[in-house]
């Protein structure tokens, strides 16, 4: 009993990794009507930069390592660039023409562009192997009646919860958020009312590359070692819980990505580790055959355009 | 013929193939992100007879092909009940439950792959890819091939006037399949082993860049960007130490640290792929070039067409 706890804390702490990508997903999906495949991508890059500054430094001016905390920031900046960076060149050329079904796929398909790009550079630049972040003590861990819970990771949680807790808000309350759903619901309509896409659609990508960049070196700290594969993994089960949790829900995408964690852990406690891949794409298949817009989602949302 | 030109022959020959399996449900207006899961059905497939019941090269494809067409036959329909980015994440997720499946299969061979006895030599793959070619060809020439088109530029228009878009795109799903499992047992005879690894999530992303690149109005498309993607790490060759040098430096490298080359052909498809869908969504090869291209004569010239249309 006391080893299951263990597992669905476990579960929790990874579904937290996972929350933040998956958050990140959702936003551009649920105002933008786009799935952004960089996102794992800027994920990884988060996590590799924060390595390899604390390492060698900054090129040119700053040579030699750096300390960790000032490497994480420096890393999440470099990351929110990143994203304006692939804005400009795949979202700003989306124009949809009527009579071609697959002219809607042309953010999605330069951002698989981008997903080349950013890890072949990584994989060139910093090589393919798997390094060690020389972080705080990723094992300083607190025991709550027997259950093992690793200080950083508990942090980590809080934030993330906080940062949804916070966006949730702005999309709500704020002018800017008014303008990003009044894009979602119709940008042409937004237009001719006033709202400026070109300058509200950089916010989504530089909050993308915000969570992004938090998530890499979340994870870098938490799990204390980077590789230019890390994205991958995180990315695809990211996928997962947001579309469990439906598309354009940012509580679904925290709800879905828990689920995501929750389920992993559980199916290596029970079945094995090797069960894993089809315990979590077997439920996400399960769930866009019976119940495309997941547990929360909107159903007009992702049907027509990608 | 040297074995290096034989490998890059085999090569290109499966990628052609599997350009076209994927260009197939694409012309009909749906993105196929699970390339890799439905050629892993076909090289499993054939590798499974070969080594265990030692069946012949001429009875393991055509049973590859058959069973992944069924499998994609009866995929499709759950998989066309999703429409744009659910279809796109439906595939993808197919892919991921096709590998995690055969990974945990001990008869299969699970994470150590399987090895596969009966060889073919380079001229079945290149032979395969000529006669897939020239069937894709025909096949876009005919009225399937029409309705295909009709079915990727509106699908209502097409319902209405009482075409089976379904039908249709179930079609191109299974054709397509059987053509991915074609790619997949020529992969697994050619070079004697398959890994679930070397099927992954990567592999769907490049097939489908390919296609896409190339162009998805005719048949020419995918043919003219499988061959460009797989002929540029030769010419790549040459290239590659300058950019190397100047790359080690923007980005602040001490020290040596061992990169594969294949990486720089990634980074320049994505490049291009960027480029393109920026400047010529529509492919590198349209449909208007292809018929200005034509050497017959026409009953009204181009330009009126155009001008009236």
């Amino acid at each position: 009993m006391m080893l299951f706890l263990q597992q669905v804390s476990n579960g929790i702490m990874l579904g937290s990794v996972y929350v933040t990508v998956a958050v990140a997903f959702t936003l551009t999906i649920g105002v933008l009507n786009f799935l952004n495949f960089t996102i794992p991508t800027l994920f990884m890059l988060a996590g590799m930069l924060a390595w390899a500054l604390s390492a060698w430094g900054v090129p040119f001016v700053h040579a030699g390592p750096m300390p960790w905390q000032a490497a994480l920031l420096f890393a999440i900046g470099v990351t929110v660039v990143a994203s304006l960076f692939v804005e400009r060149f795949t979202f700003r050329f989306l124009k949809t023409r009527y009579g071609d079904a697959t002219e809607h796929a042309i953010p999605l398909v330069s951002s698989l562009g981008f997903l080349l790009i950013i890890e072949n550079l990584i994989r060139i630049g910093y090589g393919t192997d798997t390094q060690r972040f020389p972080g705080p003590q990723a094992d300083l861990s607190v025991n709550i009646g027997g259950i093992f819970l690793r200080v950083p990771q508990l942090i980590s949680l809080v934030i993330v919860l906080g940062i949804v807790a916070g966006l949730n808000w702005v999309l709500r309350h704020s002018r800017i958020g008014r303008g990003l759903r009044a894009i979602a619901e119709n940008p042409d309509a937004a237009n001719i009312l006033g709202v400026e896409a070109n300058k509200l659609v950089p916010i989504v990508f530089m909050l993308t590359g915000l969570l992004c960049g938090l998530a890499g070196v979340l994870f870098a700290i938490n799990y204390g070692e980077v590789s230019p594969q890390m994205g991958d993994d995180i990315g695809s089960k990211a996928i997962a819980g947001m579309v469990l949790g439906g598309l354009g829900s940012i509580w679904g995408a925290v709800i879905g990505g828990l689920a995501i964690g929750l389920t992993e852990m559980l199916t290596i406690h029970f079945f094995g580790a090797d069960t894993v891949q089809v315990a979590v794409w077997g439920l996400l298949l399960l769930t866009l055959f019976l119940r495309p817009q997941g547990l929360f989602g909107h159903h007009s949302i992702g049907k027509g355009k990608l | 013929m040297s074995g290096y030109w034989a490998g890059i022959l085999t090569i290109l020959a499966i990628n052609v193939i599997m350009a076209y399996a994927i260009f197939l449900p694409v012309a009909t207006g749906q993105l196929n992100l699970g390339g890799a899961g439905f050629q892993a059905v076909g090289a499993y497939g054939a590798a499974f007879l070969s080594s265990k019941y030692g069946l012949s090269v001429w009875l393991t494809i055509p049973f590859a092909m058959a069973l992944t067409a069924l499998v994609s036959f009866l995929i499709a329909f759950p998989l066309l009940r999703t429409k744009g980015v659910y279809l796109v994440l439906a595939t993808f997720a197919f892919a991921e439950v096709v590998g995690g499946a055969i990974l945990n299969s001990t008869m299969l061979g699970g994470p150590m792959g399987l090895s596969v006895p009966a060889f073919v030599e380079y001229q079945v793959p290149v032979v395969s890819a000529l006669v897939v070619t020239v069937f894709i060809f025909y096949l876009m020439a005919t009225r399937f091939g029409l309705v295909m088109r009709a079915a990727h530029d509106d699908d209502v228009v097409t319902d209405l006037m009482g075409v089976n878009v379904l039908g249709i795109r179930v079609a191109a799903f299974a054709i397509g399949g059987a053509l991915a499992g074609l790619a997949g047992a020529l992969y697994a005879h050619s070079f004697s082993f398959v890994e679930i690894q070397g099927f992954n999530a990567s592999l769907s992303i490049y097939v489908l860049l390919y296609v896409l690149l190339g162009g998805t109005q005719t048949a020419w498309g995918p043919l003219a960007g499988a061959i460009f993607f797989t002929m540029l790490p030769e010419a790549l060759r040459v290239a590659l130490p300058a950019l190397k040098g100047w790359m080690g430096l923007a980005m602040g490298i001490q020290g040596a640290r061992t990169a594969p080359d294949e990486s720089w052909r990634f980074v320049i498809l994505g490049v291009l792929t960027v480029l393109m869908m920026m400047f010529r969504s529509e492919g590198l090869i349209t449909r208007v070039m292809v018929e200005k291209l034509r050497f017959r004569r026409r009953t009204v010239p181009l330009v009126n067409v155009d001008a009236h249309a």
